[in-house]
């Protein structure tokens, strides 16, 4: 089967515009042929088919486009660069060059420049290397179109202006550049894994989108444990997917279906959270990539290593002590020595009032200790907060369980 | 080479310094730094600025010419003094502008100025 153009777009977008924005420089220029030259690709394969490469065939069309367009505009003033761009293209060929992988890595690092706000990095990096349309990155983050296409503008323009540089960081600043990239492949993840526009329960098209900006990363960057534990962790999390709702309400873990879990994205995170093991490097992705491993590796909830889980929380904790990750450890420390002891970790816990998972935890935990009238009241809190249709569903049914109590 | 505008911003009100001390040294780092760039090769022009209450504003886009004692704004922050740097891309800039602002202890804004 010869693939359509929108399975080429999806794959291809990013490597095209990334070669065209390293030859040339601007980003701009090389999105604007990209689009040009995915247009005349639906205008041509139909009749003519799909050309058997397909991304070298659209990385030369619109490389002649991005020509085309700077000799029309040199015509006046002929620049000594362009000269240059001119007769490199006399010789032409549409085999991938080796640099193309670098232009990918170069592009990303350049979209989540630290220069740039981070809803501006999310944005482009969806927009320039996904090859999502500006109303789909405007969708994504509930934002409208044109203020979307301002924000999308606004960084190009400062990336030209301010000459942010195309390039791979030296390895001495890829330690400060690196999680920013992370973070960005992280929030498109979240953000697909339990949206919170109050629609819908999961977007499988963003968590899709984020595993493969991961897989690209771990391909450009396979020595990176960071990166091998960023793209574990959102495999191990995909994997539940099927099993996560039932009927539009979220199934919590303990309670899924285990048989719906995909067993081939479990055997790939688990061999990553392997090799990240070995490597003996870790790093805060790692670690929540490992609690996923010892979750997917219980045959059953209550086969569950909850001793482990605590553990790599602890590890966890040294690294990021955050109210966030002594929440989710006060989780597993109520699996390990009961309910009180892990309601004793979060009561005292500042700064999380805004955060509905804290009063979600809470309430459970107090619903699990039988104190009925605080767990309501927690559960008032948890679904004054949460958005995700399918979390309100869950928190609503358990929350009607406490009230019919027995 | 690009040119960048690197502005040190203090808070209005602030006592810009701790003591006597920390401003003695906060102006031998910062010649120091103006020296270290000038050997770099990136010092293009630097200058440091009275305060704000020493300025006066011109408005000439009407038909006659009004001035206006004090700052331009009202602004919570306000300029306090300057370099003018060369640089090939922003983080090159970017990491001038980390030194410089340890040197002066103000924090830098960085912009780039338009080409020819």
């Amino acid at each position: 089967m010869t693939p359509t153009v929108e399975e080429v777009h999806r794959a291809e977008f990013g490597r095209v515009v990334a070669a065209l924005a390293g030859r040339f420089g601007d980003l701009d220029l090389a999105e604007e042929c990209t689009q040009e030259a995915f247009v005349e690709a639906v205008r041509r394969w139909p009749e003519e088919g799909t050309p058997p490469n397909p991304g070298g065939w659209l990385t030369v069309v619109a490389r002649n486009k991005a020509l085309d367009r700077l000799r029309r505009e040199s015509t006046r003033q002929a620049r000594h660069e362009e000269a240059h761009v001119l007769h490199d293209a006399s010789h032409d060929t549409p085999g991938p060059p080796s640099s193309v992988v670098d232009d990918r890595l170069r592009l990303l690092f350049t979209c989540c420049h630290p220069a740039l706000a981070p809803e501006a990095r999310v944005a482009l990096t969806l927009r320039l290397l996904g090859g999502l349309t500006v109303p789909e990155v405007a969708r994504a983050f509930l934002v409208e179109e044109r203020t979307m296409a301002q924000r999308i503008t606004r960084a190009k323009r400062k990336i030209a202006a301010a000459r942010i540089p195309y390039r791979v960081p030296s390895d001495a600043e890829l330690p400060d550049r690196l999680p920013a990239v992370l973070a960005v492949v992280y929030l498109v993840f979240t953000e697909g894994h339990l949206p919170g526009d109050g629609a819908e329960e999961v977007r499988a098209d963003l968590t899709g989108e984020a595993i493969r900006l991961g897989r690209l990363l771990r391909t450009l960057m396979p020595d990176e444990p960071e990166v091998a534990g960023l793209l574990a962790l959102m495999l191990l999390t995909e994997a539940r997917r099927a099993a996560r709702f039932d009927g539009g309400r979220l199934v919590p873990l303990a309670e899924q279906d285990r048989s719906l879990w995909d067993a081939a994205l479990v055997a790939e995170g688990h061999a990553l959270v392997r090799e990240c093991l070995r490597r003996n490097r870790p790093g805060h992705h790692q670690l929540v990539a490992a609690v996923n491993a010892v979750h997917t590796d219980a045959a059953t909830a209550a086969d569950t290593d909850w001793r482990q889980v605590v553990a790599l929380y602890d590890r966890m904790l040294v690294a990021t002590p955050t109210p966030v990750v002594t929440l989710n450890r006060a989780v597993a420390v109520a699996e390990v020595d009961g309910p009180a002891a892990g309601l004793a970790l979060v009561d005292d816990l500042p700064g999380l009032d805004g955060y509905h998972p804290f009063h979600a935890t809470r309430a459970d935990l107090l619903r699990r200790l039988g104190r009925r009238d605080e767990a309501l009241a927690a559960y008032d809190r948890a679904l004054g907060l949460a958005t995700n249709p399918g979390e309100r569903a869950f928190l609503t049914a358990r929350r009607t369980e406490v009230v019919d109590g027995p | 080479m690009t040119q960048y505008l690197m502005s040190v911003w203090h808070e209005n009100d602030d006592e810009v310094y701790a003591s006597e001390e920390e401003m003695q040294q906060a102006f031998a780092d910062t010649g120091r730094f103006n020296d270290e760039l000038q050997a770099e090769g990136h010092w293009v022009f630097a200058g440091g600025l009275h305060p704000p209450s020493t300025a006066t504003v011109v408005d000439g886009t009407g038909a006659d010419v009004v001035m206006t004692d004090g700052p331009f704004s009202e602004a919570k922050e306000q300029i306090g003094g300057f370099w003018v740097v060369e640089a090939p891309d922003l983080d090159a800039a970017l990491a001038l502008a980390a030194r410089g602002s340890k040197a002066c202890r103000g924090r830098v804004e960085v912009r780039p100025f338009q080409g020819e």
